[in-house]
């Protein structure tokens, strides 16, 4: 597999122009409830903390802040465009179907049409040292979002 | 024509690329191609490559002469026995020691370990009135110190944290000034009555510097301090002289000198290690047993406990030989030439911060630095879709690099396998990393 393979240009431009970067100060509509995850990757030392809030059954803000390498960064960029606007159901299935095919070794092909942009990933899976790099902000939502409901 | 073996040239010759690359001969995993290009590995200082004759001494061993050493009165105990001692004095003359000085361990952490855990059951021992009356100077206690550096490899601090903590002794460090370079100024004030250890490291594995290993000595004998020294970065690429050097203790790990994994050195000064408690105990290290106590062998047995790592013991000799007949002045000559074409080059490429001294001061062949922009992994990352082998990471030294300023770096290490074309395409490599992650 080439290198171009593993850093398509979605992933590239993600980890420049990062989406919802920089912890929320925006207060939380009433009645939701928020949660907050910090993760960390002892081997490399990528972070990340990932805060949701949740509406009636919906996801209605992710951010996050953190440090690490392209991969990790851009999956946290990726996950917060994705998720804001998700029910927390559809939010979960999403991040089990992202999970199923990084840990696939690449056996798994990632469907677009439930994966959207996180496809892109894809070739991350071929790669077992940077896999936790993609998976890290993913871990991160699915922890705040059972601290929120 | 056949090559001529690395060990019949002159001593006197300096290295070059053409001897390096008859070198590169004797290990096969060097002639592999990674990622569909020729495997240039730089790694060397997180392990290095095997050559042949460490292989096949591993196999012989196994093939004609394996069984337990120390024990038993069958051929194969004894041939075993010789190998395994054999290859301890082998170790010995490597580095100026005596034969008794010499423990095997499965590796430099383990051998800091041990030393630490040794001063912890001195205290206790001491303690009790147990051992002998020199003990007492070996305790270490409330209101004693143990220095290290802030430059030291995670083996070479947190051994020495939990010394602390098992002691109630306090851990202190002397610092790095801007360049990397230890203050000795602060050393010399931090180095004092109370210190019982200072541990520092002799070549460091990320800024790869050498450090005054006398003057630090100097300033710990003022004060009667033992003196441990982490040799893992220079035991494989320079002439040691331990006695010279007159460090109460140093280690050093056989996987990064051309040997196998699980096996290391501990070098002590004998009348230290006949004097220490054991930190392992059981089969092999003791005298007497009865139901209630034991009496322990002097060193080296007393801190061999259990069966050893025989065959790895033998390729490390092999290794060591391999080293000691291509001749570790030359390896030196060539590795530090290696390192200054690293960061020159290195210095030249925009967004690129070398760690460590600048290029012409020394340094030991190796080089981490950091990318603008770009995070270590991803710079390894793309060296690797290349074919080249780096470290990218912390590197064992969160400390040193949180003191940088950086969570992580990529370190290129080059071994007496490296030509200077390793260097030049590793150095062409880095140029077009920051273009490839649009910085």
């Amino acid at each position: 597999m080439s290198l171009d393979q593993l850093y398509q240009q979605i992933i590239l431009d993600h980890s420049k122009t990062r989406h919802g970067s920089g912890l929320s100060e925006t207060p939380a509509p009433d009645g939701a409830q928020t949660g907050q995850s910090h993760q960390l990757n002892p081997v490399c030392g990528d972070e990340v903390t990932l805060r949701v809030a949740v509406d009636d059954g919906n996801v209605a803000q992710v951010s996050w802040d953190g440090e690490g390498c392209s991969i990790s960064m851009a999956s946290a960029s990726v996950l917060s465009e994705m998720a804001e606007g998700m029910t927390v159901d559809e939010l979960h299935e999403t991040i089990g179907a992202f999970r199923e095919v990084l840990r696939s070794r690449g056996k798994i092909q990632a469907d677009p049409e439930i994966l959207g942009d996180a496809a892109a990933f894809e070739g991350v899976a071929r790669y077992a040292a940077r896999v936790k790099c993609a998976m890290i902000s993913w871990v991160a939502a699915e922890d705040a979002l059972n601290q929120a409901s | 024509m056949v090559a001529t073996p690395a060990h019949l040239l002159p001593s006197t010759s300096v290295l070059d690329n053409a001897e390096v690359l008859r070198i590169r001969n004797d290990f096969p995993a060097l002639s592999q191609t990674v990622n569909g290009q020729p495997l240039i590995y730089l790694d060397s200082g997180a392990t290095s490559q095997n050559p042949l004759s460490v292989i096949e001494a591993e196999q012989e061993f196994y093939e004609q002469r394996n069984a337990a050493v120390h024990r038993g009165a069958h051929h194969l105990a004894v041939e075993a026995t010789d190998a395994f001692e054999d290859a301890r004095q082998t170790v010995a003359v490597f580095i100026g020691a005596n034969y008794e000085e010499i423990v095997w361990t499965s590796n430099a952490t383990e051998g800091l370990n041990l030393i630490s855990y040794a001063l912890s059951n001195a205290t206790l021992w001491a303690a009790q009135g147990r051992g002998e009356p020199r003990l007492k100077e070996l305790a270490v206690g409330p209101g004693d110190e143990i220095v290290v550096t802030e430059m030291e490899h995670h083996a070479n601090l947190i051994p020495w944290q939990e010394l602390a903590f098992r002691t109630g002794a306090t851990l202190r460090y002397i610092p790095i000034d801007g360049s990397g370079s230890l203050d000795l100024e602060q050393a010399a004030e931090i180095i004092g009555e109370s210190t019982r250890v200072l541990a520092f490291t002799h070549a460091s594995n990320v800024l790869g510097i050498i450090n005054p290993v006398h003057k630090l000595v100097a300033m710990a004998r003022e004060h009667n301090a033992l003196v441990v020294l982490d040799a893992c970065q220079s035991a494989p690429h320079l002439a040691l002289d331990l006695k010279k050097l007159d460090v109460d203790f140093a280690v050093f790990s056989g996987h990064k000198m051309l040997a196998p994994t699980g096996i290391g050195v501990l070098y002590g000064k004998q009348e230290l290690l006949d004097t220490l408690p054991p930190f392992l105990t059981g089969g092999s290290m003791i005298t007497t047993v009865t139901m209630e106590r034991a009496e322990y062998l002097p060193a080296p047995q007393r801190f061999e406990a259990g069966t050893q790592r025989i065959s790895q013991a033998v390729a490390l000799a092999a290794a060591v030989n391999y080293l000691s007949e291509t001749g570790l002045d030359r390896i030196h000559a060539w590795e530090s030439e290696l390192g200054q074409r690293m960061v020159a080059g290195l210095e030249r490429i925009e967004g690129v911060r070398v760690l460590g001294p600048a290029a012409g001061e020394e340094r030991i062949g190796l080089a981490a630095f950091d990318v603008a922009g770009v995070h270590a992994h991803d710079v390894g990352q793309f060296l690797d879709a290349r074919g080249i082998a780096v470290r990218v990471g912390h590197h064992c030294a969160q400390p040193l690099h949180r003191r940088l300023g950086l969570t992580a770096t990529t370190r290129a290490s080059a071994y007496l396998y490296n030509t200077t074309d390793d260097i030049d395409q590793f150095l062409d490599a880095v140029s077009g990393v920051r273009s490839y992650f649009r910085v």
